[in-house]
């Protein structure tokens, strides 16, 4: 079919101001080697030199991270994406701190393949440690630089000059940094050269500094994707097969067409889309050619009852990733136990959106996918076109918390784009869209056994991990829906597994206590039921909640504390100090419950075993009569190395806390062997404002000087594990299966009652 | 072609009847305030005001607001001069992604012109259909605690039918 075409619609050129792309700035140049092959599985970039700090492995010039223009304006780049994390303002702090400039004279400008660094996916809590170590060290070392630029043109020790709010002062003359700087003084490789203020003399970096993004976010600015409106766009709609693997049969094209406003149908193979002049036109015409379209065969999914034993059942690529000499404790006790977790979804409140512009032989998207860089290499294998002639740009969309949908619609922008030259195309995923073919997070099992010395101390641990992957993520073609979709179509690489020590399904599966006779084994399940790739954490939600629910079992059989069971287990004073702060905080010593049905749990983590540490504990309730449970508190510290925001930090805690709890008592993908069921928040219950606790406290502890260890992921775990424990002490019931549903929890009520 | 007023100005539409009106106020009126989430009516992203009652704006067809006055997020204020609610939030820092929480103002907005000193249980009440993703509820409570005028020195935000908050033995 024809389509209208405006008179050439003009998009304005997107410039950015203070920004020329210098030659070679951005030349990056990858190796493999085993270990940075290995972080690439998650990030998606394979580090170069090491032995920088941060990102600055991959991108080491530092004009990639700062210019200073003629006119002094100062632009920092990041290839990190804002996520609703407040990566954004944090880094902005970093930057105007080290560079010793009023905050309001810097911007900075994030993920965009044009003008930014590759850094890969923003996620798995790396950007602080990423990109907050290179501009940190960049700004550093832009600054050492300049401050002795000044001092051999005033001919005096670079040491009696200091720098304030862009001047270097303290000689005979003040000399502003634009005034120090031409086209090729930063276009240099990062060395080393600048030495860190005294963490102590901080003015900008450990304050809470308000979130720059949130005025316009709170007062209708354009400020997310979703917002974006070009002129000439049209709207576009996708309509996918009812279930993965169904073939278009049929399809009444010409109906569609001849409805108001519909300027295309886009079909290819089995990609179907609509796209209108309106948008609700655009709406209409997807249900309708939902109605046009008959679709056969498919690919069976399991039984949900049957999906643990199916998983434990398959086959698997096993590999024993912790194990420890065996001590002279001599078991008296045995405990058992099996976990199991469901898949649960991202479900952002938004759901995915991107708008894509073809124009001479050129595609621009715009879109909120955590990995411009990664995401266009799997567009241009898409559309078999020259990478470097496509160009991502990030805009914020609804919070993600790993891989839901953004990349798949911004290939759809890609895809119809290029059907429509020279016009903006915007594609909305409808809430279904989002629900049905967002990757889940893994469904996973535990099973652990271990053994209690007569003394009370653990003498020998099995735990044993059963999961899907946790990372689909583009990746080539293959990975995205519409790659599988279309008549040629892409397969999806074999997804591979994510090794320790950060570890996929076993994420935290390695207990961080010192016990002998460990032995903890990973099961990995390559044949996915259901797509799934990375949520928030990994295997850490479920590996945390399996771990610490066991630790408490074991703790209660020992007539143990909780608190001073895990204690005495921990060698790292920094846990110890997390723990201890979470417990005081929450008053654990002498605590009573205050009434009937009252419990109390603890739980603690430090996050991949390697990032931030992280303890919760939790005060709530259990009505017997209704299963439901309410949170009256949680109180929780944190330590993620030297603070950058304390606000953002406990924002981050906060919210943590608040979604995992969301997670662990109501969250669950319903399906049958026809169909995904759950395909709106009536089918997939998340927490509402009914379930949200009474009181929610979170104590950072700062580390002056340390390094950055990440905030994003850290609470997911220990929340989870804080409120098994409190349901078992407030009924006596101990739940191993997830969620916590009110169903759930009266049925095991009732059946304590009976038996 | 129907006409209500928007923000305090009269505004004509032509557009098919029974188009939603958030798509309308997002479209045809540029507004950017009310979110798109589900277009089902299950979790609040697109709330406005209409003749000063929170509204879900994915289910109303245009053909019902002859004559009606919309108010969204740009009609509270901007961000130079936020109004009251926007400030409260702006305050609590009550935002992680922040695509619901103009949902959540104007249910904060349509409760205060209700009931201006609202509890914390009508605080909960009020905001039961809208959903936030990112977890940002206790700052949303705070917030809506600031906009009701009376500021939380420490969360203890009262259940439904508790009649207050039953806190724990500390803190
Ligand atoms: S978008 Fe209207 S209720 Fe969800
Ligand atoms: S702040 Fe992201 S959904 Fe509420």
């Amino acid at each position: 079919m024809t389509h209208h075409r405006s008179s050439s619609p003009l998009i304005p050129p997107i410039t950015r101001r203070g920004f020329v792309a210098g030659a070679g700035s951005l030349t990056l140049s990858f190796a493999l080697s085993g270990r940075a092959a290995a972080q690439s599985e998650e990030s998606g970039v394979v580090d170069q030199t090491a032995e920088l700090p941060g990102s600055l492995s991959k991108a080491p010039f530092l004009d990639s991270w700062i210019r200073i223009a003629a006119d002094g304006a100062i632009t920092v780049f990041t290839g990190k994406a804002e996520l609703g994390q407040g990566i954004r303002t944090a880094l902005h702090q970093i930057a105007a701190e080290m560079l010793g400039v009023d905050p309001q004279r810097i911007e900075l400008l994030t993920a965009d393949t044009d003008a930014t660094p590759n850094e890969g996916y923003t996620a798995a809590s790396h950007s602080m440690e990423e990109s907050g170590s290179a501009i940190m060290n960049a700004a550093a070392e832009v600054r050492a630089i300049l401050v002795q630029r000044a001092a051999e043109r005033l001919g005096v020790d670079a040491e009696t000059l200091r720098v304030e709010d862009g001047v270097v002062i303290g000689g005979p003359e003040d000399l502003a940094y634009n005034m120090l700087v031409d086209g090729e003084t930063l276009h240099v490789r990062y060395e080393g050269r600048g030495r860190k203020p005294d963490p102590a003399t901080y003015k900008i970096m450990g304050t809470p500094f308000p979130r720059t993004d949130i005025p316009a976010k709170l007062t209708g600015a354009p400020a997310y994707v979703q917002d974006l409106r070009l002129p000439g766009m049209v709207h576009a709609r996708v309509i996918r097969p009812p279930v993965s693997g169904a073939r278009l049969a049929e399809f009444d094209q010409a109906a569609v067409e001849a409805m108001p406003g519909v300027m295309a149908v886009v079909r290819n193979g089995n990609y179907l889309a609509v796209v209108a002049s309106g948008e609700y036109q655009a709406v209409e015409a997807k249900r309708a050619a939902e109605g046009a379209a008959r679709w056969t065969g498919g690919i069976a999914l399991p039984e949900r009852s049957e999906i643990y034993d199916r998983l434990q059942a398959s086959a698997a690529e096993e590999t024993v990733i912790h194990e420890t000499d065996a001590g002279s404790g001599f078991p008296v006790k045995r405990l058992k136990a099996r976990y199991t977790r469901p898949f649960q979804m991202h479900s952002s409140i938004g759901p995915s959106c991107a708008v894509g512009l073809f124009e001479d032989g050129r595609l621009t998207v715009w879109t909120h996918t955590q990995g411009v860089y990664p995401d266009r290499k799997a567009i241009a294998e898409l559309l078999s076109m020259e990478e470097n002639a496509v160009r991502l740009i990030h805009m914020p969309g609804a919070g993600c918390y790993g891989h839901n949908g953004a990349d798949d619609a911004a290939a759809d922008a890609a895809l119809i784009a290029t059907a429509l030259p020279g016009r903006p195309v915007r594609v909305q995923w409808m809430r279904e869209d989002e629900h049905l073919w967002e990757p889940y997070g893994s469904a996973m099992v535990v099973e652990a056994s271990a053994g209690l010395a007569a003394d009370g101390t653990i003498a020998d641990w099995t735990y044993d991990v059963w999961s899907y992957p946790h990372s689909t993520r583009p990746g080539g073609a293959g990975n995205l829906i519409a790659g599988n979709l279309v008549a040629d179509p892409f397969r999806l690489a074999p997804p591979t597994n994510i090794p320790q020590p950060a570890g996929g399904g076993d994420r935290n599966a390695v207990p961080p206590y010192d016990i002998p006779g460990a032995r903890v084994t990973k099961h990995f399940v390559t044949d996915m039921t259901l797509r799934v790739s990375a949520l928030r954490g990994l295997g850490a939600f479920m590996n945390v909640f399996s771990l610490e629910s066991f630790v408490d079992e074991l703790a209660e059989a020992a007539g143990a504390d909780p608190v001073a069971f895990r204690l005495a287990m921990l060698d790292d004073p920094r846990a110890g100090d997390v723990v201890t702060a979470a417990a005081t905080d929450f008053g654990w010593d002498g605590w009573t419950a205050p009434a009937p049905g009252f419990g109390r749990g603890f739980a603690y983590a430090r996050y991949k075993n390697l990032a931030a540490y992280c303890a919760v504990a939790i005060e709530l309730q259990v009505t017997p009569e209704t299963g439901a449970i309410r949170i009256h508190r949680a109180v929780s510290s944190v330590d993620s190395g030297q603070i950058v925001n304390p606000n953002g930090v406990r924002n981050q805690i906060e919210g943590g806390i608040v979604q995992s709890a969301s997670w662990t008592l109501f969250e669950e993908v319903l399906y049958s062997p026809d169909r995904i069921e759950s395909r709106d928040w009536s089918a997939y219950p998340i927490l509402r404002f009914d379930a949200v606790p009474a009181s929610v406290r979170v104590r950072p502890i700062d580390r002056p000087g340390e390094p950055f260890l990440g905030t994003g992921e850290c609470a997911q775990g220990p929340t989870a594990a804080a409120i098994a424990n409190a349901v078992r002490d407030a009924t006596g019931v101990r739940i191993r299966d997830l969620p916590y549903s009110p169903k759930r929890l009266q049925t095991a009520l009732r059946e304590t009652e009976f038996s | 072609m129907v006409a209500m007023t928007v923000n305090g100005k009269s505004v004509s539409v032509d557009a098919d009847p029974e188009t939603p009106l958030l798509y309308v106020l997002r479209n045809e009126l540029e507004l950017n305030g009310a979110k798109f989430g589900c277009g089902l009516g299950q979790c609040g992203a697109c709330t406005v005001l209409v003749d000063g009652k929170a509204a879900i704006s994915c289910l109303l067809p245009l053909a019902a607001l002859e004559g009606r006055a919309i108010t969204t997020l740009e009609g509270l204020g901007t961000a130079e001069a936020p109004g009251p609610v926007q400030a409260a939030f702006i305050e609590e820092q009550a935002a992680q992604c922040g695509y619901c929480i103009p949902g959540m103002i104007m249910r904060m907005a349509g409760l205060l012109a209700e009931t201006p000193e609202p509890d914390d249980e009508e605080i909960r009440a009020a905001l039961q259909p809208n959903l936030c993703r990112c977890g940002t509820h206790m700052r949303i409570l705070r917030a809506a605690r600031r906009a009701a005028g009376r500021p939380s020195e420490e969360d203890n935000f009262a259940f439904a039918g508790s009649g207050q908050n039953v806190g724990g033995t500390s803190s």
